[in-house]
């Protein structure tokens, strides 16, 4: 019997040349699993680095060098200006002030207790939201701000973060590539199995034949053969996957702020897993009916 | 000369054909024969004479050195791999040596040319057991071949060979391993199939068989067809 229910004129079942072949999808399939899942969720991750980098800017007023009395003065005068200058550019969505408290707090991480905080010259800074179909000519904007905004710069973030987003498109791609190398190391174990058996079985082969089987007859009981042990070694690797990526997902959520807060496992990389031990058998399965095939031709 | 086979009807025809193989002696020297739907024959000769080699050139198992075989108007030389199964499905052959699969029981071994013709499971169950216990095996419907006796497996070959009525049916001593009463049960059965229009060849050493059933003789001596 196989997973079709079917049965079968060849001794298959009891095979111990095939036998392993569940044993090795399992962690091909496992491998496979943590490939996609890396590869999908750093494209989710790049996807909203690139979201969030195409979406902002930030507008950096540099703390003047005059008493603290007069710069607290000399830095609202140069924000509201900039304000009114970013809020009357085309494709700017919003422009906001970051609070003093606002910052010290994002510096806390790096400069410790936001009491010493206060008491440095801290650049003013203006959270921009842009439209991202339609963003506002950058160049002309940072000319327009420096001429009447003295100490304004413009920071869009593409320059460090792009290369961070090619890093995570490298590594995804190459998820993508092991997946298929996987892919293709399962289907020479396929053959070799397959092989295998036709020689063992080749008497059994040759008495089909005589009484009138085609190839395919044979070739599909292979085949059925080979999807019954990939699809048991397939849901074994994927169970021995979902603890796995579970934990890196949970390890993920408890590291505060930074880049990965953004880190998930999306929902179409769950169902591309899910459906990994029925890719396995079906590669099985059309591996062997092929190899099946092209054996018989050359030994018959 | 497909033209000739298939005006006259043949089921088989040779012409001067020799087999040898590899590059061994010639087995069998300038055969020509043919068969007409319903004939019976014996196939004698002795031991090394060439029967077994001429029954596989008819069931398709090898290919002659010369000369051409045409089964049922076709010639074989010119028949395609993929077409071979379904000339093979018109021929029933009882092996020597059974052939039987090892790992299926009685029913599935009978029944395996019902099931590669795409019968129903249906019809496997109803034409399977009723030919088991004609041939005296329905006790043993469940068994391994390695369970049976000599006699019981050549009757299951012999059931495998006839359960799809096939338009040429090749024994190879197919009564060797069994008794005179069995040996003349098997003759009645292939006789029955004869009637119903099957052609058959019968290899044998039983001259007593051959003797009592009046059917012509095929004889091979030397590789060389005696009398046709």
């Amino acid at each position: 019997m196989n997973f079709f229910g079917g049965r079968s004129d060849l001794p298959l079942k009891d095979d111990a040349t095939s036998r392993f072949l569940p044993w090795l999808i399992a962690p091909m399939v496992f491998l496979s699993a943590v490939a996609l899942a890396a590869a999908f969720t750093l494209t989710s991750l790049v996807g909203s680095w690139d979201h969030d980098v195409s979406g902002t800017l930030t507008v950096e007023i540099a703390a003047p060098s005059t008493p603290a009395n007069v710069a607290a003065a000399q830095t609202k005068a140069a924000v509201d200006q900039a304000l009114a200058i970013l809020k009357a550019t085309p494709g700017v969505r919003d422009a906001r002030a970051l609070s003093n408290d606002k910052l010290a707090t994002l510096l806390e991480p790096w400069l410790g207790n936001p009491d010493l905080l206060k008491d440095l010259p801290l650049p003013a800074m203006i959270d921009v939201t842009v439209d991202p179909s339609a963003r506002p000519d950058l160049t002309a904007l940072t000319d327009k701000l420096t001429q009447a905004v003295p100490g304004a710069t413009i920071d869009d973030h593409r320059v460090w973060l792009s290369r961070l987003i090619e890093l995570g498109k490298t590594i995804a791609w190459t998820a993508i590539g092991i997946v298929a190398l996987v892919g293709l190391v399962t289907a020479a174990t396929v053959i070799y199995a397959t092989r295998t058996g036709m020689a063992v079985h080749r008497e059994v082969i040759e008495v089909l034949h005589m009484i009138g089987a085609t190839d395919d007859y044979i070739a599909r009981q292979f085949a059925a053969r080979a999807f019954t042990l990939a699809i048991k070694g397939g849901i074994a690797g994927l169970i021995l996957t979902l603890p796995v990526i579970a934990a890196v997902i949970v390890e993920t959520r408890r590291i505060e702020g930074g880049f990965l807060s953004d880190l998930h496992f999306p929902p179409i990389g769950w169902v591309a897993c899910a459906l990994l031990p029925a890719v396995a058998a079906l590669l099985s399965m059309a591996t062997a009916r092929i190899t099946v095939h092209g054996t018989l031709v050359r030994l018959v | 000369m497909r033209d000739k086979a298939a005006e006259t009807g043949a089921v088989v025809q040779l012409d001067n054909v020799g087999v040898r193989y590899g590059r061994g002696p010639e087995i069998l020297h300038d055969i020509s024969l043919t068969l007409a739907p319903g004939s019976f024959h014996f196939l004698t000769g002795q031991s090394g004479a060439g029967k077994s080699s001429l029954l596989r050139l008819m069931y398709l198992s090898h290919r002659p050195s010369r000369g051409r075989v045409i089964m049922f108007g076709e010639d074989t030389a010119r028949v395609r791999r993929h077409q071979f199964p379904a000339l093979r499905r018109r021929i029933g052959v009882v092996f020597q040596d059974f052939h039987l699969l090892e790992h299926l029981s009685t029913l599935d071994n009978v029944a395996l040319p019902l099931r590669i013709a795409g019968a129903s499971e249906r019809d496997v169950q109803k034409f399977v057991p009723d030919l088991l216990h004609w041939v005296g095996l329905a006790e043993h419907i469940d068994a391994r071949p390695s369970t049976l006796s000599g006699g019981q497996k050549q009757r299951v070959a012999i059931a495998r060979a006839v359960i799809g009525r096939p338009d040429l049916l090749l024994a190879d001593e197919p009564t060797g391993s069994v008794d005179d009463a069995i040996a003349v049960r098997l003759m009645h059965l292939f006789e029955e199939l004869n009637k119903l229009g099957t052609a058959i060849i019968l290899a044998t050493h039983n001259e007593a068989l051959v003797a009592r059933f009046s059917h012509p003789r095929l004889h091979l001596e030397d590789g060389k067809l005696a009398r046709a």
